[in-house]
């Protein structure tokens, strides 16, 4: 549940407290509408969008509205170092909105709001009367392109990557789109190779390499690096990931003889797979762990090669190490219920969503949201601990492990909770 | 006497492919795919079938071209199939050309025939082989590859640009908010308990239907949610021109979109094709025994809202209306006694049509080939005379068709026909008949 590397954690008030940030139900009495809540990572504020009497929408934070108001507002996110951000219209002239101070350019378009790893680093798309790009911490690309559909951002925030198309397309020219119209680019410039179609890339965790999923021609995909092929190709591929520290990447590849994790276009694991995908390096870098389907219908997390024991019928999501890369726990469903299972075994208690579990800094417990009979609960360990939550937002362990932040509403209220990890459980 | 000429029809991705083919080229795809994609099903399909020929009167094209055996299920499949068994795949380029139209442009895959075969045999799996074959040669018409090479590139079959797709959203909620005050289009919310996804035409063409849609929601109290990113389209042509690649990659971003937005059921609109897509080839090709999230067709979820209490109407609608009974839905899932029954519920005077329910006729423009275009629209209309004259006999004003394809083959059978009947969504029937409590009223 906390994916993003918080830069202020340690400065967060850790004091053990239960503390109300906002009486939200009094927002929907003061405003005509009142939008999905978001928190900070620190919990001290929750936000809005609503709107105002004068029919604009403004972000509301913990009661206040901004003094900037807009036609359109959305998107509203906080970043992993605290900064609120949206997206905001006004005569028909997009731009991102930082805190209440509207960056200097706007565009016809914006949208698809991204942080880096890191939270120094924003992005987005943008749409432009000489065509489409990205605004990358307020500067934008020199280069516009025919179309773009992704962003992704470099771990430290300052390289930005997406998909572009490279040259116009009448819709029912089926020989031009054979030609290959189809790219990455990098910081505003193209790759030297254009390709069928381009879908989802990755950085190098320095950023400095770019690996994307290609098509070749149909029937043909491969994994492109810094705009080079494999020199093997596949039926089908998934995403690329890079092995942090290195150049080499790691992605599923449809075979002849099944699904097979791959290594710079060589086979990783002496094994193929009914279905591979979702791969993630553990906290050391090395090991390596991914849902596989080691049969039609039956899904489990396979670490370094060996999966678990248990399968699960419908769904396996993310795996997710301990901090030491000793243990591994995911989101399962089986017969329509949703658990955690770690380590091979799923909690007994089943759930009508779970989120992504999180895994306490010693390894010892699991922790994950979980919502059933339309509350959300804290489930520690398998046992659901506290009360029934009208929201829950993500929780985050403080770095020696020793509290816990747990971020809800109950009643109308928003509260941030410090709490001793040790009552936990 | 012989058997009347098929009028020539040209199509660049046919016509132009043609001429880039050989016949070992053709002989190395067939053999691949029969070895390497076919199993104990094809086989055993192939092996039972008997000849016998019952399964021509299912064949809405059959029935319409005065009984022609070329245009039988059988005849289909030993034009194309069991001639290229028999040549063990060396066939000409000219004759992939006639498998193309054969199975892409005259069989919907509706499966009719299956319910009349004595055996039960899934023709239509047999021409979609044939469609898988005619996609690794690249024999595939020119606009139906046109959609698929959009769905390859946005997700979607439209070519509807990411900024094109959430501008819609926001332009259709003020539209909404006009009528109901409450209606909302949330996008990215997390937690949902719907996660409602379309397909292109509605954002491109028919961008009301999404207006709709969040006015009914407003009505019902719906937690819901559509993503802003690709996923949004459940459509999947590339399912029908032979792409299973592309089929999966689409059917994959969808599920992904509302697994990552943590929705507890997805509820897609009116479409037929999509439902399958969706319920069944898609997730059968990614590994997934059943699709992830639950997935619901619109007129189930209609029968929800309406049996619940939570849409309540106002006044019947009181214009005589009969249904086209989609094929993937009714055939397919079995929602054809819900379908009647949200009629039922909502229309004061509704005719059946006959043959009904799971025997119903095919709209003609599923399966894809409504998606093959122009250059075989006649052909397409002239193939489906039988649902022309089922449409009339019900003397019904309304045809409710509460699927895409349907909605535009049905439109395409009235104009070719002249029937002077209309055509509409049962979410467009539901918006003129659902009682606004006054506090929504803007």
């Amino acid at each position: 549940m906390s994916p993003l590397f918080y830069p202020e954690k340690d400065s967060w008030d850790w004091d053990p407290s239960s503390r109300e940030i906002s009486n939200i139900d009094q927002w929907k009495l003061d405003f005509n509408e009142v939008q999905e809540f978001v928190v900070s990572p620190d919990g001290q504020k929750v936000a809005a969008v609503v709107q105002n009497e004068d029919e604009t929408f403004t972000p509301c934070i913990n009661g206040e509205t901004w003094e900037n108001s807009f036609e359109k507002a959305w998107s509203l996110k906080f970043s992993p170092d605290g900064r609120l951000f949206c997206l905001g219209m006004n005569d028909d002239e997009w731009t991102i909105i930082e805190d209440d101070r509207p960056w200097e350019d706007s565009f016809e378009y914006v949208w698809n709001l991204k942080f880096s790893q890191n939270g120094k680093g924003a992005g987005a798309n943008i749409r432009t009367s000489d065509g489409y790009g990205v605004l990358l911490n307020g500067e934008v690309w020199e280069n516009k392109f025919v179309q773009m559909r992704s962003v992704e951002l470099s771990p430290d925030g300052v390289s930005a990557a997406g998909n572009i198309q490279i040259e116009a397309l009448s819709e029912g020219d089926v020989a031009k789109f054979r030609q290959g119209l189809w790219n990455i680019a990098v910081d505003g410039k193209p790759w030297d190779s254009n390709f069928l179609n381009v879908w989802d890339c990755s950085f190098s965790s320095d950023g400095g390499i770019v690996a994307a999923e290609v098509r070749l021609v149909s029937g043909r995909q491969t994994i492109a690096v810094d705009g080079k092929a494999w020199k093997n190709d596949y039926r089908a591929v998934w995403k690329p990931i890079f092995i942090p520290g290195s150049r080499d990447v790691v992605a599923p590849g449809l075979t002849t003889e099944g699904w097979k994790l791959l290594l710079n276009g060589e086979p990783l694991w002496n094994k193929s797979y009914n279905q591979i995908w979702r791969q993630t390096i553990g906290p050391d870098g090395r090991k390596l762990a991914a849902v596989v389907s080691p049969e039609f219908g039956q899904w489990t997390i396979a670490i370094d090669g060996i999966s678990w024991a248990k399968t699960f019928g419908d769904v396996v999501l993310d795996p997710v190490f301990s901090s030491d890369g000793k243990r591994t726990a995911a989101g399962v469903k089986e017969s329509g219920k949703w658990t955690v299972a770690v380590d091979g075994t799923p909690w007994p208690e089943k759930f009508g969503m779970v989120w992504d579990p999180v895994f306490s800094p010693d390894g010892k417990h699991v922790l994950a949201k979980a919502w059933r009979d339309d509350s959300y609960m804290l489930v520690v360990d398998g046992k659901i601990t506290g009360p029934a939550y009208e929201n829950l937002f993500d929780f985050v362990f403080s770095d020696d492990g020793t509290k816990l932040l747990i971020k809800c509403v109950e009643n109308g209220l928003c509260f941030r909770k410090v709490i001793f990890s040790k009552d936990l459980t | 006497m012989g058997l009347p000429a098929i009028p020539i029809v040209s199509d660049l991705g046919l016509d132009e492919t043609a001429k880039a083919l050989n016949t070992e080229q053709i002989a190395t795809v067939v053999n691949r795919i029969l070895d390497q994609e076919t199993a104990a099903r094809f086989k055993v399909y192939l092996n039972t079938c008997v000849h016998c020929g019952l399964c021509s009167d299912a064949c809405h094209w059959f029935l319409s071209n005065d009984r022609d055996p070329r245009f039988s299920p059988v005849g289909k499949v030993k034009q194309t199939l069991w001639e290229i068994i028999r040549k063990k795949g060396h066939v000409s380029p000219e004759f992939m050309k006639d498998c193309s139209r054969i199975a892409h442009t005259e069989c919907n895959v509706c499966r009719r025939c299956s319910m009349y075969c004595p055996f039960g045999i899934d023709i239509a799996y047999l021409l979609l082989v044939v469609r898988r074959i005619c996609h690794e040669l690249g024999m595939v018409p020119q606009f139906l590859q046109d959609t698929v090479n959009s769905h390859s590139v946005t997700m979607n079959q439209m070519w509807v640009k990411q900024d094109e797709w959430i501008d819609t959203l926001q332009w259709q909620e003020e539209e909404a908010k006009g009528e109901i005050k409450t209606s909302r289009i949330p996008l990215d919310k997390e937690g949902a308990d719907v996660f409602y996804s379309v397909i292109a035409p509605e954002p491109k063409i028919l961008a009301q239907l999404i207006g709709n849609i969040a006015q009914i929601m407003a009505v019902a109290k719906v937690d819901w949610t559509m993503p802003s990113l690709d996923g949004w389209d459940n459509s999947n042509m590339a399912m029908y021109s032979g792409d299973f690649e592309i089929m999966g990659r689409v059917e994959r971003a969808h599920y992904e979109s509302a697994l990552k937005l943590k929705s507890r059921r997805i509820v897609m609109g009116e479409c037929g094709h999509a439902f399958r897509g969706a319920a069944y080839d898609g997730p059968k090709w990614l590994g997934w025994r059943e699709p992830p999230i639950p997935l619901i067709h619109a007129v189930d979820f209609y029968h929800e809202l309406l049996t619940t209490g939570r849409i309540k109407i106002a006044k019947k609608f009181e214009t005589p209306v009969t249904v086209q009974e989609p094929c993937n839905i009714v055939r397919g899932r079995g929602l054809g006694q819900k379908l009647r029954e949200i009629i039922s519920m909502v229309c004061e005077d509704f005719r059946l049509p006959e043959p009904g329910l799971e025997h119903n006729y095919c709209c003609g423009a599923g399966g894809g080939t409504i998606n093959c275009g122009p250059p075989w629209k006649t052909s397409r209309v002239k193939g489906n005379r039988v649902k022309a004259e089922q449409l009339a006999a019900t003397k019904a004003h309304i045809i409710i068709t509460p699927c895409h394809n349907c909605h535009s083959g049905i439109e395409d059978i009235i104009s070719g026909y002249k029937l002077g009947m209309h055509v509409k969504f049962f979410s467009e029937i539901l918006m003129e008949v659902m009682e606004v409590p006054d506090e929504l009223k803007c």
